[in-house]
């Protein structure tokens, strides 16, 4: 069994009309470590949801993948490449290998099923032979361990309650013991104390299942609590990638530096908040050198010019001139 | 359970008004137009009969279409207590027929076509419609979707003209009118025959009217496949049947019931129009003769009794709705 | 809006148009008068002399079919324009201002919704004396706005809800100035879809009763033409007679179906194909890199 769980090569994502194409995600590359939390932040339209549907084959049209490579390396069998693969061939590997929890439980779950309906049919899918017995004790399982009596299991998703919701979405992603959880904002449509709980119960998850995720959100601040490690997405490329205590105090890219500073610490002494002037690229008019150039307080002559290369600097990764030059003068 | 019940109460309530609605538009309908209805009849009674019409019915006839000289308020209780009793009034066209004893006459035959022709167009519509949505813009759906606006264009009379030109004349393969084989009535072979007469009518309705069914189903699929709960199903890794039932069609069908419900005024009156061409002995083919002979008691009867089922059918509609949709179990809708 | 079918649509529909307003016109250019009778060609099949054949009195089929164009656009389109301004009348207010208007405006929309509106509409018509095509579009705009005007209560309520119209409140807008400036517009793609969709149930409406005999004695429909041919033209097998009338509702109300499809993509962005085979190219190219 490999370390690397997830590795993804340059992969792009476009969406395509009878008009043209839009590129949503360029050549992104990282890998994801078996057990390790990695998030995703960026503003809207950076791309990082499209990302993470792309990698588990569920982009809706007109969004394609049109290059790179997406390896999974499951406990058991050889590593298999997600983005040629046929629907057929996935569809084995679906919730049993990778799970998804969507952002809105009251869209995700089927509104006409009772919940303990929409667990019976994963479950029966990927074990043929399963006993309603059975059924019923994993489902009840399941529901415990996010805090979810089982007499709930009989309810519709419009009697439940919106944390009761996102977190039986959890407990769902988990039915047939994935190692990969993608999660897409889980807790954006929750109030912070809900979204607490739902974070501990996350971690707590993890650490007795030994799951891997990737979470997607704008809220950086979050990720520092629970990501090990924490990707930066602006205008569809990962900009920076790093560990999260790392990222968090010594942030390598201007833009992670600005992220981070837009989110006042709760005991810190007030000050003027400082967002990032400007506003998002426009993905189908990008510039030739860096996405960020035109917001970025740091640029020099360079920036508008070449596109900065992700690279490894220090313990981490940067796509930035500045880390360019350092390491040229070094 | 008690939403769900106050909801079906609700909508008996409304059903309630809206017959009293139709009721009451009756009424007043022959008071509103210019003249005298109510003498109009009497003299078409006289010339019909060719003798002078009782008194008792003179009243009668005028209980139901307008008395200048009594009190409307009287008038209105008096047809009211009329209508309580079954009482129509009499046909003009076969005097002295009570229009309800036509009426029970024809109901059921109507009720046959309308029924099975709702049921097979609704199943057709819907299974095509289902199979159109969940992949639009391709060949299958390519296909459907025009054909099905061109058969909801075609006027359903002038198909069922066609149908009779071509099978029953042409071919001879089906018969050209009526609803049974008259040497048969009350014999062994009865059954087999009504089924041989429903058949054309009845396919012709179902060719005209399954288009219907499959768009709107075709546009509710479309709407459905976008949610989100349907890519979870694919997220889940479920078979592409499952999820097309279980999770897209079963959601859109939801309004496609309300839809059913509030297409039966209209499949009624593509009925009516069926009838008259197969000659077929329900109450559309009495309408019919009733406007064309001017008998307005009979016309008013065919309305009423028309509105009645049509009340009922959406009622059976509403209750199908309430089982299958469980958020009618919160509030109302 | 490309795409065959909306083209195809506006191109049938744009010819009908065009037969309905020169249609006498047309007529006399080619020589041809509806109600001239033909003593040597009675009952006869298309020939070069009539394309369409002729009645069983001896008159052109093919006069007939364009000069009933004229009656049967105009019903259509009548009391389609009225149909929907009631449905905009009841529909909207009902959807905008809620409560007790709503209340009452709804009771009679559903009202009209769940009552069969064919026998009511005959009824009327059996009292009503003067048939013409005006009297006729009348009837049917009258009852026929009640779907309409339920879909625009329920469009109008979710854009109350939109940011644009609460702030456009906050700035003192009074409501019949925002109904009429900001909603209406919004609207303006299911208004179009509305109307193309009445003016085939007006067109089929209008046949349907001339059908049955409620038509204006001298004036001329596909209704009034598929009324005539019934009794002799089947007997006989005089199926160019009967065949037009119909043929030509269903092209015309195949055209506004066309129509409405393109409306629709417009409106829902999903459901356009041309996107939709763009895509599914794409996927290809890259599963032929496998």
């Amino acid at each position: 069994m490999t370390e690397t769980l997830l590795d993804v090569r340059a992969l792009n994502v476009d969406y395509v009309s009878a008009a043209g194409a839009v590129r949503a995600c360029s050549e992104v590359t990282f890998q994801l470590r078996r057990g390790e939390i990695l998030g995703v932040a960026g503003e809207s339209g950076s791309g990082k949801s499209t990302l993470i549907m792309a990698l588990v084959r569920l982009l809706r049209p007109p969004a394609v993948t049109t290059g790179g490579e997406v390896w999974l390396h499951p406990r058991e069998g050889e590593p298999v490449e997600l983005v040629r693969r046929s629907e057929k061939q996935l569809r084995a590997l679906r919730w049993r290998s990778v799970a998804v929890v969507l952002q809105s439980a009251m869209d995700a779950l089927n509104p006409v099923a009772r919940l303990s309906a929409q667990f019976a049919d994963v479950l029966k899918t990927h074990d043929r032979k399963i006993t309603k017995q059975r059924v019923a004790e994993r489902t009840a399982e399941l529901l415990d361990m996010v805090g979810i009596s089982p007499d709930r299991a009989r309810s519709y998703p419009h009697e439940m309650s919106g944390g009761m919701r996102q977190r039986a979405m959890i407990a769902l992603a988990l039915a047939c013991d994935p190692e990969l959880v993608v999660m897409d904002e889980p807790t954006t449509a929750v109030d912070v104390v809900m979204q607490r709980q739902i974070l501990g119960h996350i971690l707590e998850l993890r650490k007795r299942l030994g799951f891997s995720v990737v979470f997607v959100t704008h809220d950086l601040s979050l990720l520092m609590e629970l990501a090990d490690r924490i990707a930066i997405m602006y205008g569809g490329r990962i900009v920076e990638v790093g560990d999260s205590a790392d990222l968090y105090g010594e942030p390598k890219h201007p833009y992670t530096k600005g992220l981070r500073d837009s989110f006042p610490p709760l005991r810190a002494p007030a000050t003027t908040l400082h967002g990032i002037p400007g506003t998002p690229p426009d993905l189908r008019n990008l510039p030739p050198g860096c996405a960020f150039e035109p917001r970025c307080p740091r640029r020099f002559a360079d920036c508008a010019e070449r596109r900065p290369e992700l690279l490894t600097v220090g313990r981490g990764q940067v796509a930035c001139h500045l880390h360019d030059r350092e390491r040229a003068n070094v | 359970m008690s939403s769900r019940t106050r909801f079906l109460v609700r909508r008996v309530g409304f059903y309630a008004a809206t017959l009293w609605s139709a009721i009451t538009l009756n009424f007043l309908i022959p008071r509103l137009m210019p003249g005298d209805p109510a003498s109009v009849i009497v003299r078409q009674l006289q010339k019909q009969s060719g003798q002078s019409v009782p008194p008792e019915s003179v009243e009668a006839i005028r209980k139901l279409f307008g008395d200048p000289r009594a009190n409307i308020l009287q008038q209105y209780v008096d047809y009211l207590s009329s209508l309580a009793h079954g009482d129509f009034g009499l046909s003009v066209s076969r005097f002295p027929t009570p229009v309800s004893e036509l009426l029970a006459a024809g109901l059921p035959w109507t009720l046959m076509l309308v029924g099975t022709t709702t049921v097979l167009a609704f199943l057709l519509g819907t299974a095509l419609g289902i199979a159109s949505g969940w992949r639009p813009g391709s060949k299958l759906d390519g296909f459907l979707s025009p054909l099905s606006t061109f058969l909801t264009a075609v006027p359903y009379f002038w198909v069922a003209l066609i149908a009779l030109w071509l099978f029953g004349l042409v071919l001879g393969w089906f018969p050209l009118g009526g609803g049974y084989d008259p040497d048969l009535y009350g014999r062994s072979g009865f059954f087999g025959s009504v089924l041989y007469y429903l058949a054309m009518p009845a396919a012709t309705i179902v060719f005209s009217s399954f288009g219907g069914w499959l768009l709107g189903m075709r546009n509710m699929m479309i709407t459905t496949v976008s949610e989100d709960y349907v890519l979870l199903g694919k997220a889940k890794g479920l078979s592409g049947a499952r999820i097309m039932f279980r999770y897209a069609a079963r959601n859109a069908m939801l309004p496609t019931v309300t839809g059913f419900a509030l297409a039966i005024g209209g499949v009624l009156g593509g009925a009516l129009l069926t009838e008259i061409v197969f000659a077929y002995p329900g109450i559309g083919y009495l309408l019919f003769d009733a406007v064309g002979k001017r008998d307005y008691p009979l016309m008013q009867g065919v309305f009423l009794m028309t509105t009645l089922t049509v009340l009922l059918a959406n009622l059976v509609a509403d209750s199908i709705y309430v089982l299958i949709d469980p958020r009618t179990r919160e509030g109302g809708r | 809006m490309k795409g065959w079918k909306v083209r195809t649509g506006i191109a049938i529909c744009a010819v009908f148009g065009v037969i309905a307003i020169v249609g006498p016109w047309l007529n006399d250019l080619m020589g041809l008068g509806p109600w001239k009778i033909d003593y040597q060609a009675i009952q006869q099949p298309p020939s070069a002399e009539h394309w369409l054949g002729t009645t069983a009195q001896g008159q052109d089929v093919l006069a007939q079919m364009i000069a009933g164009t004229r009656n049967s656009v105009l019903v259509g389109v009548l009391a389609a324009v009225l149909g929907v301004v009631l449905a905009v009348l009841m529909g909207v207010p009902a959807g905008f201002f809620g409560g007790r208007v709503d209340a009452v405006l709804s009771f009679f929309t559903n009202m009209f919704l769940v009552m069969p509106v064919l026998p009511l509409i005959l009824v009327v018509a059996g009292y009503v004396q003067d048939t013409g095509p005006i009297t006729i579009a009348l009837i049917i705009g009258v009852f026929g706005w009640a779907p309409g005007a339920r879909t625009l209560r329920a469009q109008t309520m979710s854009l109350r809800q939109r940011d644009f119209v609460m702030a456009m409140r906050m700035l003192g807008e009074t409501r019949i100035r925002l109904i009429v400036v900001e909603v209406l517009p919004h609207l303006a793609g299911w208004l179009s879809a509305m109307f193309l969709h009445m003016v085939l149930g007006a067109v089929l409406a209008e046949a349907g009763l001339a059908f049955l005999g409620i038509s204006s004695a001298d004036s001329i429909s596909w209704g009034t033409i598929i009324n005539q041919a019934q009794q002799v033209a089947l007997l006989n097998g005089l199926w160019w007679w009967f065949v037009p009338p119909g043929l030509c509702i269903a092209l015309l109300g195949t055209a506004t179906g066309l129509i409405n499809f393109g409306i629709d993509e417009v409106m829902n962005p999903r459901l356009r194909t041309s996107d939709v085979k763009a895509v599914r190219k794409m996927k290809r190219v890259l599963e032929g890199t496998r």
